[in-house]
Parts: C-alpha cells; sequence; structure tokens
C-alpha cells in the first residue's frame, strides 16, 4: 500500500461559537481518490478550505493538517502550494478579466517544481484539456461554465501538485460535461497525483473514488473504501436514492 | 483668444495632465489591489521634490529621519506579530532576521551613504535614484504598520485609517521639513519656438518621463508574472490567495509602486513650483478626480481623466483663475453622478 501524503487529525473548524467540523480524520494517499459526501451544510468545503489553510477570515481551524507526516497546520497558503497542495474552490474564483493562458500561468505562480518552465506545465495541462489550448485568448469569464471548471482545475494543477483538491466539480455541469471532468480525475490518478473530491453527485463520486468518507453536521459518520460505501444501506438510502 | 495663448494653455494642461496621471494610475492600482483610497499619496511628492532638493542643495535629506523611526516602527510590529504567535508556531527567525535587515539596517545603510558623499556632486540621475531608494520602501513600511493588519476591513475603515496616515504624515512633515518649500534644479534650459508657440523643454520632458512610465507600467501589467498577479488581486482576491499570491505580498507591490510614482511626480513638478511639505496633497486631489472618471478601476479612462482635469484646470486659469480649483473639483459631482449611471455591476462569477 502506498504512503499516506495527506492526513488530517482531530482536525476541527468553527465560526465563531458555530461548529462547523467536528474532529475529523481522514487520510488520502499517493495515487488515491478519496471522497467525502455529505448533504449540504455538513462542513465538506470547510474541511478543504481548512487543509489549504484558506479558511474564510471568520473561520479558526484546531487540530493537526499532516502533509507527509509534517504538520503543516500554521502554514501560510503559499507555503502549502509549495509543498504540493492545490484546491479548486467551489466557486472557481477564476480571474474574469483576464485571458485563459493567463488564467494558467498565475496558477504556476508558487509552483511545487522548480524545473519545469511555464510552457512545458502549459503544455501539460492542455494535453488533458485541449479545449483550452482552443480558447486560450478568451476571457475566462465569458467560457462557458464546463470550460470554466476546466480552467479551474488546470490551474490548480499548473503548481504541479502531488494532492489536488476539487470542491464539488461536477456543480452545475451537464451530465456529458461531467462525465469528462471525472475521466479526467480518473486519468490523474494514474500520473500519481491524489485527489481528494468532495462532492453532492454521491453516485458518480463513489464510482470514481477508491476510498469514501461521509461527513454529516460537522462528523465523520461513516467510512469504508468507495465500492462497499455505494452497498451500504445507509448511504444508498441517504446519497443514491432508492434507484440503484 | 488667439491661437497663441490657446496653444500655451494647452501646453500647461497637458504637462500637469501627465502629472495627474501619473498619480491616477496609483491611486488606481492602490485602490484596486488592496481597496485603499492612497489619500497620502501626495505627501510623497512632497517627499521627493524635497529629498531630491535637499541633495541637491548638499544638505543631509532629512525624509531619512522618518525611514529610520517607521522601520523601528515596522520591526516592532514584525516582532510583536511573531511573539503573539509562539503559542501555534516557532519564532520564525528568518523572518525576523529579514525584517531587521530591510526596517533596521537598510535605513541605516542609507544614511551612512547619505553622510559620505556630497551628493549635490552626483548627476541629476543619481540623485533621483538616492530619492526613490528613500521614498520607496517608507511606501511599504507605510503598509507594514497601518494597512497590512486590516487587510480584511471594508473600505471604510481602510479610507479613515488613510485619512489618519494622511494627517499623521502632514505633521511629521512639517516636524521634519519646516514650512519652506523648495524648487529642485531645471532639468533642461532648453526650449524651442513654434510659430507663436514657445515650447519648454521642461515640459517635454515631464510629457515625455510621464509617458514612458506609463508604458513601462502597461508592460509591466500585460507582460510580467509581477504584474499579472497584481491585476489577479485586484479581479479576484480569493482566486489570488488560492495561487499563492499574498494579500500582502501584492499591497507591498502596490505601495512600492505607489511610492515610487508619487515621489516621481514630486521631481517632475520640483523644477517648476515651490514644492512644501503639505503642497503634495492638492495636486494629488486632482489626480483623485482623474482616477474617478475610470471609476478607480479603470487604467485608460483614469489617463484621459487626468487629460480632462489637466485642460480644465489650465482653461480655467484663464478665464476665471480665482476660480479654477472650485471648477476643476466641482467635475466630480457630474463624473459621480455619471460613473453611477455607467457602471456596470459585474457579478462575481457563480460558474
Ligand atoms: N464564513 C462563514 N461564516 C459562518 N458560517 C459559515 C461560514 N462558512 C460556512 N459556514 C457554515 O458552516 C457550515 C458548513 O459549511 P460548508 O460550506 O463547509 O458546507 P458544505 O458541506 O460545503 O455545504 P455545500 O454542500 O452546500 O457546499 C454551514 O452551516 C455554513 O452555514
Ligand atoms: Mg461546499
Amino acid at each position: 500500500m502506498s504512503a499516506v501524503v495527506l492526513e488530517t487529525r482531530q482536525l476541527s473548524v468553527r465560526y465563531g461559537k458555530m461548529e462547523a467540523v467536528r474532529s475529523a480524520s481522514i487520510r488520502l494517499r499517493a495515487g488515491e481518490i478519496v471522497t467525502v459526501i455529505g448533504p449540504n451544510g455538513a462542513g465538506k468545503s470547510s474541511l478543504l478550505n481548512a487543509i489549504m489553510g484558506a479558511l474564510p477570515s471568520n473561520g479558526q481551524a484546531d487540530g493537526e493538517v499532516l502533509y507527509e507526516a509534517r504538520d503543516i497546520g500554521h502554514h501560510a497558503v503559499e507555503q502549502r502550494l509549495g509543498k504540493g497542495l492545490a484546491l479548486v474552490p467551489e466557486k472557481r474564483e477564476l480571474f474574469t478579466s483576464m485571458s485563459v493562458e493567463d488564467n494558467l500561468l498565475l496558477g504556476a505562480y508558487r509552483r511545487r517544481r522548480r524545473g519545469r518552465s511555464h510552457r512545458e506545465a502549459l503544455d501539460s495541462v492542455y494535453a488533458i484539456f485541449p479545449r483550452l489550448r482552443e480558447r486560450r485568448g478568451q476571457l475566462a469569464g465569458t467560457m462557458s461554465g464546463g470550460e470554466r471548471q476546466m480552467v479551474a482545475i488546470g490551474r490548480a494543477l499548473m503548481s504541479d501538485p502531488k494532492v489536488l483538491m476539487l470542491d464539488e466539480p461536477s456543480l452545475g455541469l451537464a451530465p456529458r460535461v461531467m462525465a469528462e471532468v471525472f475521466h479526467v480525475i480518473a486519468r490523474l490518478r494514474d500520473s500519481g497525483v491524489a485527489t481528494l473530491l468532495i462532492e453532492q453527485n454521491s453516485r458518480a463520486a463513489l464510482q470514481v473514488a477508491d476510498y469514501g468518507y461521509v461527513l454529516e453536521v460537522g462528523d465523520v459518520t461513516l467510512e469504508g473504501p468507495a465500492a462497499e460505501l455505494a452497498h451500504h444501506p445507509r448511504v444508498i438510502e441517504a446519497y443514491l436514492g432508492a434507484r440503484h | 483668444m488667439d491661437f497663441g495663448i490657446f496653444a500655451v494653455l494647452a501646453q500647461d494642461g497637458v504637462t500637469n495632465a501627465a502629472v495627474y496621471a501619473l498619480l491616477a494610475m496609483a491611486l488606481v492600482l492602490v485602490f484596486s489591489v488592496t481597496r485603499i483610497i492612497f489619500l497620502p499619496q501626495g505627501e510623497f511628492i512632497g517627499f521627493g521634490a524635497l529629498t531630491l532638493a535637499a541633495l541637491q542643495g548638499g544638505q543631509f535629506p532629512r525624509l531619512l529621519w522618518l525611514l529610520i523611526g517607521v522601520g523601528v516602527l515596522c520591526f516592532a510590529v514584525d516582532l510583536l506579530a511573531a511573539l503573539r504567535q509562539r503559542r501555534y508556531k516557532p519564532l520564525p527567525r528568518r523572518q525576523l532576521l529579514w525584517s531587521a535587515g530591510e526596517n533596521l539596517f537598510y535605513p541605516l545603510l542609507l544614511w551612512a551613504l547619505a553622510q559620505s558623499f556630497d551628493w549635490s556632486a552626483v548627476p541629476m540621475l543619481g540623485q533621483i535614484l538616492f530619492t526613490l531608494a528613500v521614498t520607496v520602501p517608507l511606501g511599504v513600511m507605510l503598509y507594514r504598520v497601518a494597512f497590512q493588519p486590516l487587510a480584511e476591513a471594508s473600505v471604510l475603515v481602510l479610507l479613515i485609517v488613510a485619512v489618519g496616515v494622511h494627517f499623521a504624515l502632514i505633521g511629521l512633515g512639517l516636524f521634519i521639513f519646516g514650512p519652506e518649500g523648495s524648487t529642485t534644479q531645471a532639468f533642461t534650459d532648453w526650449s524651442a519656438e513654434f510659430g507663436a508657440l514657445l515650447m519648454s523643454g521642461q515640459s517635454l520632458v515631464v510629457i515625455a518621463v510621464a509617458a514612458g512610465l506609463i508604458a513601462a507600467l502597461y508592460l509591466f501589467f500585460e507582460r510580467t508574472l509581477f504584474g499579472k498577479a497584481l491585476r489577479a488581486t485586484a479581479v479576484n482576491r480569493r482566486g489570488a490567495q488560492l495561487v499563492g499570491i499574498g494579500t500582502a505580498q501584492a499591497g507591498r507591490m502596490a505601495f512600492a509602486l505607489a511610492a515610487a510614482l508619487g515621489s516621481l511626480a514630486g521631481i517632475l513638478i520640483g523644477p517648476l513650483n515651490t514644492v512644501g511639505y503639505d503642497s503634495g496633497f492638492i495636486v494629488a486631489l486632482k489626480g483623485f478626480v482623474a482616477a474617478i472618471v475610470g471609476g478607480l478601476a479603470s487604467y485608460p479612462l483614469a489617463a484621459a481623466g487626468a487629460l480632462l482635469v489637466g485642460l480644465l484646470e489650465s482653461y480655467a486659469s484663464f478665464w476665471a483663475s480665482a476660480y479654477k480649483e472650485v471648477i476643476v473639483f466641482t467635475l466630480i459631482i457630474p463624473l459621480l453622478a455619471w460613473r453611477s449611471l455607467a457602471s456596470v455591476h459585474t457579478d462575481e462569477e457563480g460558474a
């Protein structure tokens, strides 16, 4: 079994008095896809933002975030990026009035591997999303929803991450585009990137993932290999619906 | 009014407009990156002109006292911040050493340099570079001390802090420089006559330098990763944070550029005007009116606004010289009305 790259221990997130995540402990191994599923407001985005060190200013994280067995809990976002973490946030947060290519280039502002030139990094992203190469001069804000998602993922990949965190990548996408995005996620695994995937679309997430956690009102209530979770009666009832 | 007077006024107007354009660029830059309305911009005009005048007159550039003082304050702020977080993380020794170098050692180095040379004998370009070596770090330190701890605050709070910094600098300026102003040496005494128009070399230098700086800024924003990072921070702060462009780093860069542009504006007007510790404010306000034309967001519109303000002021001084300031500042009312009608509320994209 491959080494653990990312682990949280008793990670809690609070906004003022409100506790959004309670003592969550999750693990991610190299080259693995792990999904966290759960209903709206369960604390999934809070968990990812805390791992990235990018909570909103009123948020406060406690507990440990271990990256390659070292606590990075007090590191700034820049340092975490430099180590190899990257986050595609729920709202994408693209630079809308700048070109697609500029968005991607800025993704390499703090890249991990110094040896690789920006050009090579760009080429490898364009190889994954050929459509972005065609549209590289277009303003990111004028791209379609699916294309924006590609820009957002591409931008995160530009920093050459070892751990890619995706916050609801299928949000607002047509089924066909969504399938495309999940296909890319599966391909990234083959290139050794570990993915932490948050999804409302639990069915698709559990299909692509190796391991899964269920987060409900701040607590991890269930975990297990994705294939087992997909057959767990509670998961079927709450997240996969009757038509299974 | 015959063509001769018309042309002279136009030349005056464009010359002033060039200076306003630089100030307007700096205001747009600082506001879009940090959301701070950079009221202390005007003080840098005085700092630039007075420091250059001191160097040229063979006097000690007294602005260095301010730099040394603010530097000590800066280091204290860094040290306190580190000590307060000691509970969560180890003391960041490297960072503190760095901070000591920047804030304590560097000003002392400048002080030694100022003492050990006869700066009045140095070519003007060298004097100007030394002036910038004093004013630019001062801008960065002001950001560190006054604004960086409040990076998340609302625009209103930031404005109030900016007002505070403005008054503090005015007071310190009076204390350090005294009430008298100075003029700096002319860049050139060349001039040429074109029919009725006497083209002054001085005006040409001002216009050319300003145009060159604007072109350089444009290239910086369009072509370099740093420039793009600053634009990105202005477009989407959180997006910038997530690709590792720290708010603090972007803020420091914006303030460095603004301090450079402000003091260069002061250096440009220095030969034609007597500049005192407080004369920059009214000039910077005109740059502000120009920046408002661009909604504090658009560089080309701000430049156009500067041209408008410069020409309006120049012709107003001919027809109604007593009211020229009134006329220029009244312009802000129709401008704001027009902006509020024209502004499209661009949504943060929701993907
Ligand atoms: N900045 C904030 N201040 C206060 N409360 C917040 C803040 N951000 C999130 N919350 C609250 O924390 C809880 C968890 O939010 P979070 O965004 O992590 O949920 P989520 O699982 O990602 O939900 P969704 O599936 O809808 O995206 C919610 O109750 C939310 O209202
Ligand atoms: Mg969420």
